[in-house]
């Protein structure tokens, strides 16, 4: 999932139609001070793509333009989630009445997006949901349609909800609009403010866009931020391949999210601890080599473990690819292999033939012996 | 349902390098492949099966009841539909990265038509003995025999693993159910579960789960009440909270979709949880039912 800030998502919502506060994009304290005057009595928030800015410390109120820029200069320091904040957006103060909370998610239990409604918004929605389940309204949409803003507006009315509802109703419809426009997973406001003029204003926007539909939204994709990685993380990213950094010994390479999670816990079952998750499963599975050399340029690692089992991806394949990469790298350290599955006949007779090794019949006996190995590499 | 030999399997993108490779291996393994599909080789024969443009087409000259779809993600929302539009039962999804939207979109044509779609990012189905329909080492025997066990899995190398062990352990599979690693399928573990609980052949069922998502939870309370013993493996014990490993399913949030939500869930419907998987066999031989003559049956 690609998270976008909240100064992008937010002028998605406006343009559909929702209403948002004015509020300007700076990125010095001086500029902060020059938008304050310009605004009024404002919030100063960190733009970072994570959900917990508020809690952090990286959302303040500020009365004055003075203000604002001390809050903008302690922001602008801090680091939240990993992410440096070099952004910031300057809003006006909004007097509201209510904080409710909308969201759109595609829901895997009934195949579908789904409107998440309550009417207890704010920093504390996931706990308040936790405890009191029945004040969430939960309304699936048939994507074929779309949600029914009549029906929508009645179920939201019937749930206990003193504002307006025909208004909420109207910014989820607006709110349907953008995730189905920006192939979105999760589309949140929240809070969504129930003002004194009877409107409704999103105050917050959090946008997550589909991994998966990124090509065919390239203006999106540009905005969305890069889970935070290592250089060898991004190196892979480059390559095609998922790797990312753990803070073990034992180096794994397998095919496959699922094998390649199930040999970690087989490694930390037997005492030992997972360098690394690497897989090269799926169309990635010709990658052994690019895959070995990222592997091997972890300082930490003292023995390799590699668990193939192939089904769509071709262990003769896999393996071809790893002993020609680990003879061209000559890694000063101990290797292991389990290998099975769709060309494992050929596998086990290049890993015979151009390593000299033999691979372990039982992929337990093959982590034990890896974990073994790190620990006396450690040593 | 259970895949078998008597269901006619219509394969979408036969002609590519992967439906090549794969589709002959289906038909040395005896799956009946009526027909396939390419909408630039129409009327030509691709492996001895004749080919057409598209699964409405194929309906009309060749009827099927299966479609297996070698479609790449982005034109895999088009072909499903036209599979599910063809009157095809059963719509076998492999490609991975289709965009959540389409699939969910797929999956509502599926619901107006009648059909059943298994996946997307799945590895396929697997009657050890009999046929298969996807991109499994069916025809590997040291993974796969014919026996009396269920195995569902979201993925298909852990799913290969377990066969494997259990077949290196004498326990044979009725079917091997791939459900899909993606966050949203058109067959959840749950609905697998339910076949095998209504197939005759199959005496215990294996779960291969996954962190992420709340299949397994939801499969948990219908495992409770089942007439047949199930025993899980869930992955991801160890993955590190919050980053994702691969499967847009498999990223832990909150309290649910994790492993500890997971494994309470199962255990708390008197589903066995394996720490490794190679303690699957001998977790199912203490809970099948004892038979005189049970090692023939397994």
């Amino acid at each position: 999932m690609a998270n976008l800030c909240e100064f992008i998502a937010k002028p998605l919502l406006q343009r559909a139609g929702i209403r948002i506060p004015r509020g300007e994009v700076v990125h010095s304290p001086e500029a902060a001070f020059s938008a304050a005057r310009r605004i009024g009595p404002c919030m100063v928030k960190a733009q970072v793509p994570t959900g917990k800015r508020g809690k952090a410390g990286g959302i303040r109120p500020a009365k004055s333009a003075k203000q604002a820029q001390c809050a903008a200069e302690e922001i602008l320091a801090m680091e939240i989630e990993g992410h440096k904040v070099d952004t910031l957006l300057v809003e006006e103060q909004v007097l509201l009445l209510e904080e409710h909370y909308i969201a759109i998610v595609s829901d895997p239990v009934h195949a579908g997006p789904l409107i998440v409604h309550s009417t207890a918004g704010g920093m504390d929605v996931e706990e308040s949901s936790a405890t009191s389940p029945d004040a969430i309204l939960r309304f699936p949409v048939d994507i074929d349609f779309g949600p029914d803003a009549g029906k929508l507006s009645k179920q939201i009315a019937a749930n206990g909800v003193r504002a307006p509802a025909t208004k909420i109703a109207e910014v989820a419809c607006a709110l349907y609009r953008v995730y189905r426009g920006c192939d979105a997973d999760l589309l949140e406001i929240n809070p969504l403010a129930i003002l004194e003029d009877g409107g409704v204003m999103a105050l917050d926007c959090k946008l997550a866009l589909d991994d998966a539909s990124l090509h065919r939204q390239p203006e999106l994709a540009d905005h969305a931020a890069a889970e935070h990685a290592s250089a060898r993380e991004a190196e892979a990213d480059a390559a095609g391949l998922k790797y990312i950094e753990l803070s073990g010994n034992v180096g794994i390479l397998a095919n496959g999210a699922g094998l390649t999670m199930t040999t970690m816990d087989a490694v930390s079952h037997f005492g030992g601890s997972p360098a690394n998750f690497l897989e090269i499963g799926g169309e990635a599975y010709t990658k052994a080599k690019d895959a070995l050399g990222i592997l091997l340029r972890n300082p930490n690692i003292g023995s390799v473990l590699v668990n193939f089992c192939g089904a769509f991806a071709r262990t003769d394949v896999m393996t071809e690819g790893f002993a020609e990469a680990w003879l061209d790298l000559k890694p000063e350290i101990p290797v292991f292999f389990s290998v099975h599955g769709t060309g494992s006949h050929e596998a086990v007779r290049c890993i015979r033939e151009k390593l000299g090794m033999e691979p372990f019949e039982r992929m337990d006996d093959a982590v034990k012996a890896a974990v073994e190995a790190a620990h006396g590499a450690a040593r | 349902m259970i895949l078998r030999r008597k269901h006619r399997v219509l394969v979408m993108g036969l002609t590519g390098r992967q439906g090549t490779f794969w589709g002959r291996a289906m038909l040395e393994y005896g799956t009946r492949i009526v027909g396939g599909v390419n909408p630039r080789k129409a009327g030509t024969i691709h492996l001895g099966i004749p080919i057409f443009a598209s699964a409405t087409e194929a309906a009309g000259q060749c009827p099927f009841d299966t479609a297996l779809m070698f479609v790449p993600p982005l034109l895999a929302k088009d072909a499903a539909i036209d599979a599910c539009e063809a009157g095809s039962k059963s719509v076998i999804c492999l490609a991975e990265h289709i965009p959540a939207h389409d699939v969910m979109e797929m999956l509502a044509a599926a619901r107006s038509t009648g059909s059943q779609i298994i996946g997307p990012n799945t590895s396929g189905l697997v009657t050890p003995g009999d046929t298969f329909a996807g991109i499994m080492p069916a025809f590997n025997s040291d993974v796969f025999q014919p026996g009396g066990i269920g195995v569902i899995s979201r993925s298909g190398s852990l799913g290969t693993l377990i066969c494997l062990q259990l077949t290196a352990n004498g326990l044979g599979q009725s079917a091997f159910y791939g459900v899909g690693g993606d966050s949203i399928v058109g067959t959840r573990t749950l609905t697998a579960l339910k076949f095998f609980e209504k197939d005759k052949r199959t005496h215990a069922i294996v779960i291969c789960g996954e962190i992420g998502g709340s299949a397994e939870e939801e499969a948990a309370e219908y495992a409770g009440t089942m007439s047949k013993p199930v025993v899980a493996f869930i992955a991801g014990k160890t993955a590190p909270e919050g980053r994702k490993m691969g499967h847009a399913g498999a990223i832990v949030s909150g309290a649910g979709g994790g492993y500890g939500s997971k494994r309470k869930a199962l255990e708390a419907n008197g589903v066995a949880v394996a720490d490794l998987t190679s303690q699957i066999p001998q977790l199912l031989r203490e809970r099948l039912p004892h038979r005189p003559n049970a090692e023939a049956i397994i």
